[in-house]
């Protein structure tokens, strides 16, 4: 449990062993399949798995940018310092019939809520980061706990992994084998001729290699930095487990393998494109949108991040475009 | 598993993607593919290939060897096909890129200062290209290059004739 900030927890239930869990007027409970979100307006049933895939990848991005949709009804809204939590919010047919419901709440005392929730109904032996082919299922009364899996740093490089002092590259010693998906990508390191004194300036590693070596799904992290233009490559096998409607552009240059993105309207959630991508190519996801991606066989992704704090209120006000170029 | 197969692509094998449009502009997802946009390029050429307000991703036809450039802030070039030689060295007086300036410049002349290093970076390599050195690629044979950079002098944009406008 979380020590700084109060959490409104139960004690465990006398059957499945689990807590249920308060957040202002939310309510958060599971038994051995299901996890129910319930609001004033309404409530909602989600399969444990797809409520802790989501909420893992919310914890571990701390909201991420824009909107995390856990699915089409439950999700969270960054303001980057507070936080909202909605049910229905965008969803047409909850918010036409006037059942949609927004709190808004301090990101740190959510935050606390959502760790406290993933601690204690993660079972041992399921990783809410992994493929379902690489884990056990979530299912069945509680049965133990894998901090360690939903504790993992998120990488964050300041300059590109691999440089003095930044994030390391992987390797077996430091813990991060060759995931089974990608058994066949070459572990070649760059050749570096450095000249006396300049060590620190002649730079490389393989980062397809170190994709090969990632131990979690779906899970952008910073690899190269060029002031607020961020490099986010992440190893992606099943599915996203949050539909993203980010609050500004985003790119992604598929690397390896395939992906399709199911691609909805961010506010109603109707369709409206998918977009398969294969190596080589490169597509913005415009700011309106969310999008969802498939990848049968575990890929490699550029996730590419314009991280500017001025981006969500140009695009909100409609000073900026929420498609990238127009030609 | 030893039967897996990693697809990568390259400027003679690739296999572009699309889009599937049920109520959109196939537009506004600025689809490209750099193999397809580095087989259609000059070598050295930096086209852009996304775009986020200044921020740009290039992609480069690698063949021969190239100008001398250089930057006020740090790049990042990653081998998308084949192998590339990076060579860096320290700048001369009056050679440096405009300072807070934004993107890369050609070098005027030959850089000035002492040797860096080289780099040989073959698929999926990634190499830091440091503010304020020059660098100078090369490539035997042609490779794909992109870059993480800023929008700048160099950068061409060619976005009608390199994205899909078509529904697939």
């Amino acid at each position: 449990m979380s020590s700084a900030i109060a959490v409104q927890a139960s004690e465990p239930d006398n059957y499945y062993g689990y807590r249920s869990f308060k957040k202002g007027k939310f309510e958060f409970s599971r038994d051995e399949y299901f996890v129910r979100v319930k609001w004033p307006k309404g409530s909602h049933l989600m399969a444990a798995d797809v409520f802790l895939r989501a909420l893992q990848r919310d914890v571990a991005w701390n909201f991420f940018y824009g909107t995390v949709n856990f699915d089409h009804v439950f999700g969270t809204l960054n303001h980057y310092g507070t936080v909202d939590m909605f049910a229905g919010r965008y969803n047409d047919a909850y918010r036409n019939a006037g059942l949609d419901y927004v709190e808004t709440y301090d990101s740190d005392e959510l935050m606390a809520t959502f760790k406290a929730i993933l601690e204690d109904w993660t079972n041992k032996g399921y990783d809410p980061f992994a493929a379902p082919e690489e884990t056990a299922n979530p299912y069945g009364r509680k049965d133990g706990s894998n901090v360690a899996a939903i504790t993992r740093q998120r990488v964050t490089a300041q300059r590109m992994v691999g440089c003095a002092g930044d994030t390391p590259i992987r390797t077996d010693q430091n813990g991060y084998p060759v995931n089974r998906h990608f058994a066949d990508v070459p572990q070649d390191q760059p050749q570096i001729h450095a000249e006396p004194g300049f060590e620190d300036e002649v730079r490389a590693f393989n980062l397809f290699g170190y994709l090969s070596r990632s131990d979690v799904t779906w899970n952008p992290s910073v690899c190269s930095v060029v002031r607020e233009s961020l490099y986010c490559p992440t190893s992606e096998e099943f599915i996203l487990p949050v539909e993203h409607g980010n609050d500004r552009v985003e790119w992604f240059l598929q690397m390896s393998d395939e992906i399709t993105w199911v691609v909805k309207d961010k506010e109603t959630g109707a369709p409206r494109c998918n977009v398969t991508m294969r190596a080589g190519d490169i597509a913005a996801m415009p700011a309106d949108i969310r999008h969802q991606g498939y990848s049968a066989k575990r890929s490699m992704l550029l996730v590419w991040e314009n991280n500017s704090g001025k981006i969500p209120a140009l695009i909100a006000e409609g000073k900026a475009p929420v498609t990238p170029v127009k030609f | 598993m030893t039967d897996v197969k990693t697809v990568f692509g390259s400027l003679n094998s690739y296999q572009k993607g699309g889009i599937q449009i049920i109520r959109d502009d196939p537009k506004n997802y600025v689809f490209s593919n750099v193999f397809e946009v580095a087989s259609k390029a000059g070598p050295y050429e930096r086209v852009a290939v996304g775009k986020n307000f200044e921020y740009v991703i290039e992609c480069v036809r690698a063949e021969g060897t190239s100008p001398w450039f250089t930057c006020d802030h740090d790049e990042f070039a990653l081998v998308m096909d084949g192998s590339v030689e990076v060579r860096l060295q320290k700048l001369g007086a009056a050679q440096a890129a405009p300072s807070g300036g934004d993107g890369a410049i050609v070098v005027k002349g030959e850089p000035g200062g002492p040797k860096m290093g080289r780099i040989v970076c073959g698929r999926g390599h990634m190499a830091l290209l440091p503010k304020g050195a020059a660098y100078q690629f090369h490539a035997d044979k042609p490779s794909v290059v992109t870059i993480q950079t800023v929008h700048g002098p160099l950068t061409i944009e060619r976005w009608a004739e390199i994205c899909e406008t078509k529904s697939t």
